[in-house]
């Protein structure tokens, strides 16, 4: 009984600290839905990805790897880089979940960049079960973003107008996360050598398989910058 | 449309995968009190940065610049969401306005 009231108690405190990523969950999971469903994907497919993939921008852009069959490795490839800042996630959040015990894998699991903005700023009153708090959190936002999937997806069974032009919506989410990103820091060469490489290696290697060329010509300007660094603050 | 079941299930375990690796590797590899490397910790604040710059390209690898309509309607979407989005910094509006304006361009004026 003590247990039970607990986890209410952890759940009122949770479910307002959840409300700000509702309303994008809602949407943005809902938009997914809808391209999914007029790119030919049957709801079976969006909600698959929506429980176990769990990753907003990597979904829209699954839909491409979808449209195109892409080779599973190039999948892959793509996703990790896409993803790539999750493992940076993780980092800093190790110590916070090192006591979280069952809760651990997935909240591990569910760590999307809301979720990980709203728990990394996260206080939990000494009153409350944390890590029940923590989880209760993790799991609404993901609750969202499935209900939101789900009545995309059906609502795009029903859409009539003409969805010519929709898919531009995952090149308007990179554009907002681009210009996020510029506010947020003063230092813009990692965003400038990214667009200047990938230009770069479309023009000398065709749209159609530039991207790996592009990733290694970055990873490789980026670890050239690194020594660069390393051996100035090595002189000094 | 041909309906490849094998290959939407690969893609998507390689979805799961991914999202599963990049989750769960810092916490194997640097558990608590461990020191992060240096050089792991200069990509994480450099190499999301180049991906978001990198994405975008990809998304727009097939406009044709020599071409009708010259990346026309890419290009005025692309500065209204970017206007929007320095004004209001609001993500939904900007998405959600930058793809209706987009949509009606290429069904009207750049049919």
């Amino acid at each position: 009984m003590e247990n039970q009231y607990k986890k209410m108690e952890a759940l009122k405190y949770a479910f307002p600290k959840t409300v700000p990523v509702m309303a994008g969950y809602l949407v943005l999971g809902a938009a997914f839905g809808i391209l999914m469903r007029v790119n030919g994907f049957g709801i079976f497919w969006a909600l698959l990805w929506s429980v176990f993939v769990y990753a907003g921008s990597l979904q829209y852009l699954g839909i491409t790897f979808f449209t195109a069959v892409v080779n599973p490795w190039y999948a892959l490839f793509m996703s990790v880089m896409l993803n790539a800042r999750h493992l940076f996630y993780g980092l800093s959040m190790v110590d916070q979940l090192k006591e979280a015990g069952r809760f651990r894998p997935y909240l591990i699991f569910s760590m999307t960049d809301e979720t990980f903005s709203v728990l990394c700023s996260e206080e939990v009153p000494d009153h409350l079960s944390r890590y029940w708090v923590y989880f209760f959190i993790a799991a609404l936002d993901q609750l969202y973003w499935i209900f939101g999937t789900l009545a995309g997806a059906i609502a795009g069974t029903v859409i009539r107008f003409d969805t010519a032009g929709m898919d531009f919506a995952l090149t308007a989410l990179f554009t907002v996360i681009f210009i996020d990103q510029w506010k947020s820091r003063k230092d813009h060469r990692a965003a400038c050598i990214g667009v200047f490489c990938s230009v770069l290696c479309v023009i000398l290697f065709g749209k159609d398989v530039f991207i790996v060329p592009a990733m290694v010509v970055i990873i490789s300007v980026i670890t050239i910058g690194y020594w660069r660094s390393k051996d100035k603050e090595e002189r000094i | 449309m041909k309906y490849n079941v094998i290959s939407y299930a690969l893609i998507t375990l390689a979805m799961i995968l991914a999202t599963v690796l990049t989750r769960f590797l810092p916490f194997l590899f640097f558990p608590a009190g461990k020191k992060t490397p240096k050089y792991v910790i200069y990509l994480g604040n450099t190499l999301p940065y180049a991906t978001i710059g990198l994405l975008v390209v990809y998304c727009l690898r097939g406009v044709s610049f020599t071409a009708h309509p010259y990346g026309l309607p890419e290009a005025l979407s692309i500065a209204v969401i970017a206007l929007l989005h320095i004004w209001k910094g609001n993500s939904l509006l900007s998405i959600g306005g930058g793809t209706a304006l987009y949509m009606v361009l290429i069904q009207t004026f750049f049919k």
